[in-house]
């Protein structure tokens, strides 16, 4: 059953404001409520149409009277982040995530309107590791449980929506385990670092990189809010690129750090604003994560529509950047060798 | 090396040219003169620039793709384009005229679909997979890539963990090994690990304990047949006589060995001793008729272990016996 009543967290982020717009251009759905605790950029706002903002921290039970006076029937868990908001963000961020969600199940196991829970978690819950698997299905548990960051938090998030399902059974909920997004238009600490013009590596580690355009991750979230898919899903892009080829299609350079002077090379592009890693970040840089994702092709029935690779590329060619080295350079060169060497005959 | 590839040719032909043209009028009448003055010499002109030419545009495309990241790499992060361009060229010396090594019975791999290699494993370092792995790759007549299942200790190291990674191995783990399999590919197995590769040299030939027979619920679960492979050669490469548990300790090494030439003579000990090596593939056992779940019977699971366990210590006997000596075979 469609839902009539929709209210996402996070709108003044990129996922949830564009979703919030996708509803909004919905005539199906009646009313949409946006939550946040900053309104979002103007553009953003504009394109979310007639989806109504309130202005409300989710880690307050205020958002219980938001929930129950609109008589939300459908909530959209789309706040649950990676990206701090600054370089001291990260308690804040860890409040959010975790606290924020605690409020938020508390305000849906109140409501007796709520239908239907979709979250947004991540493949991070896996943690990263050379113990684990190559590819994580469902099913599977991490080897070394994520010990600290985003990752903990999306753990403990999942332990919250799995107590909350428990204890309304009537509730139909999706948790949505997404690899990391990338996209000409989304915001994330990997765009950031991709497009650094000299990108540092881990020496002696090549991670693999599954990647989901953040076109898909609408689509999918779009998709679980307006069918009835409970369950646990991964979703993730077709393919893998290892990192350095990911580097190289990018056209940056490597600067491959002996893995012993990271934590200080991260410390150092966290201060100079650049790029904002959390150790549970660098791990995954070292390891690298793949996620199965037939679960989601059967059963939840999307596809994405964008490869790994091709969601890559959409990326370097809509950030427009050029490799330090051009194509048209590359063979040029290798025209001239070839026929230096035609001449040598 | 292409230049001087190239070069030598060139030098080659002014040589010949000269000569062939003085015993024609000679011994052969002018009729027939001209198909075989002519004939060949285009042939030479065009040929045999070309094939150095080729390589050079080879290498060079090579080079461009690897620049641009235009390349497949599988979920496992299997290579294929540096595993075949880059790691298995410089093992063909070692393989062919260092270890020279002999494959018997390669036919009984599959030409197409998932298959399980299971092998003993010794030397102290793990060349006995890195020549299976390019036996596979250049005998069987399908050029399959083996996918060899490793221990999380290489995965964890630096470089090695990457390199192995792209060369298509991948941690030994039941979910990897049946994922591999069920989408066809051929894998390989030790499943005596660091038990097998790290013992002394006195207990060579002599098969530890097969792990948890992993490896023969992954083939039950997949229904592929199982391949023993025996090798027999490898253990002579290092020949183990020490063993120092402190260093290993310290270094996290599963062991610190003590060869004939190492540490004696330092990085020369690197070198491995050039023994005669033959690798048999056996006849495949099939796993595809004892039913679904057949993975969970133990019993059934152990017995299997036990057969490909004897089989491989019964070829090793049987090759042993033939073999005159170490280093000639």
């Amino acid at each position: 059953m469609a839902p009539k009543v929709v209210l996402v967290t996070g709108v003044s982020r990129f996922l949830g404001g564009n979703l919030a717009a996708r509803f909004a251009a919905n005539p199906d759905i009646e009313r949409v409520l946006g939550v946040d605790t900053e309104p979002p950029p103007r553009d953003l706002l504009r394109r979310m149409g007639r989806a109504e903002f309130v202005r409300a921290d989710i880690r307050n039970p205020l958002i219980a009277k938001v929930i129950a006076t609109a008589g939300v029937d459908t909530v959209v868990h789309a706040s649950v982040t990676a990206n701090p908001a600054g370089p001291t963000g990260r308690t804040v961020m860890k409040e959010m995530n975790v606290i924020g969600t605690m409020q938020l199940l508390a305000a849906c196991q109140k409501s007796p309107h709520v239908r239907k829970l979709v979250v947004k978690s991540t493949s991070a819950v896996y943690g990263s590791s050379p113990r684990d698997p190559a590819v994580f299905a469902e099913g599977m548990s991490p080897k070394d449980l994520p010990s600290s960051g985003y990752a903990k938090d999306a753990v403990e998030v999942e332990g919250y929506v799995r107590g909350f399902s428990r204890r309304r059974p009537d509730v139909d909920v999706t948790t949505l385990r997404f690899t990391n997004f990338i996209g000409p238009r989304i915001d994330t600490v990997l765009t950031r670092y991709f497009a650094l013009p000299v990108v540092p590596t881990v020496l002696g580690y090549d991670a693999r990189v599954q990647l989901l355009h953040s076109e898909d991750a609408l689509a999918i979230l779009e998709r679980a809010t307006m069918h009835d898919l409970p369950g646990v899903f991964n979703a993730g892009g077709e393919g893998v690129l290892l990192l350095s080829q990911a580097i190289r299609r990018a056209g940056r350079l490597t600067l491959p750090v002996p893995s012993g002077a990271v934590p200080s090379v991260g410390r150092f592009f966290r201060s100079a604003r650049l790029v904002d890693f959390s150790p549970d970040q660098m791990r995954f840089l070292n390891w690298g994560r793949v996620v199965d994702t037939s679960l989601l092709k059967r059963e939840f029935g999307f596809t994405p529509r964008w490869t790994t690779r091709q969601a890559f590329d959409d990326y370097v060619s809509g950030r427009d950047l050029r490799p330090l080295i051009g194509t048209e350079r590359v063979e040029a060169i290798e025209r001239g060798l070839l026929d230096a060497a035609a001449k040598l005959r | 090396m292409i230049p001087l590839h190239g070069a030598d040719r060139n030098q080659a032909s002014p040589t010949a040219r000269p000569r062939r043209p003085r015993p024609v009028p000679h011994h052969q009448t002018p009729a027939e003169d001209p198909p075989l003055t002519v004939a060949p010499e285009p042939q030479e002109q065009q040929e045999r620039p070309s094939d150095w030419e080729q390589r050079l545009g080879g290498l060079l495309d090579f080079v461009r793709r690897r620049m641009a990241g235009d390349y497949e790499v599988d979920e496992f992060g299997f290579d294929a384009d540096l595993t075949d361009n880059i790691i298995m060229p410089p093992l063909k010396p070692l393989y062919e005229k260092w270890f020279r090594v002999e494959t018997i019975g390669i036919h009984n791999i599959p030409a197409e679909g998932g298959a399980l290699l299971v092998a003993n494993h010794s030397g102290t370092l793990p060349l006995d997979a890195t020549m299976t792995a390019y036996a596979v790759a250049n005998e069987h007549p399908s050029k399959r890539h083996l996918r060899m299942l490793g221990a999380d200790l290489v995965f964890k190291t630096p470089l090695l963990g990457a390199l192995a990674r792209k060369s298509g191995q991948t941690l030994a783990c039941n979910p990897d090994a049946e994922r591999l399999l069920s989408s066809g590919e051929v894998v390989g197995v030790w499943p005596e690990g660091f038990k097998g590769i790290g013992k002394p040299f006195k207990d060579r030939y002599k098969l530890q304990r097969f792990g948890r027979g992993g490896f023969v619920s992954a083939a039950l679960n997949t229904g592929v047949p199982i391949i023993p492979v025996s090798i027999v050669g490898a253990e002579e490469i290092y020949p183990m006589i020490g063993d120092i548990k402190a260093l290993a300790r310290l270094f996290g090494f599963p062991y610190f060995p003590i060869t004939p030439t190492f540490p004696l003579l330092g990085p020369l000990g690197a070198i491995p001793l050039p023994s005669k090596w033959y690798i048999e593939f056996g006849e495949p056992i099939h796993t595809n008729n004892f039913g679904e779940n057949a993975a969970d019977d133990p019993m059934l699971v152990f017995n299997l272990t036990d057969q490909v366990r004897e089989t491989i210590q019964q070829t090793l006997y049987r090759l042993l016996t033939q073999r005159r000596n170490v280093f000639l075979g």
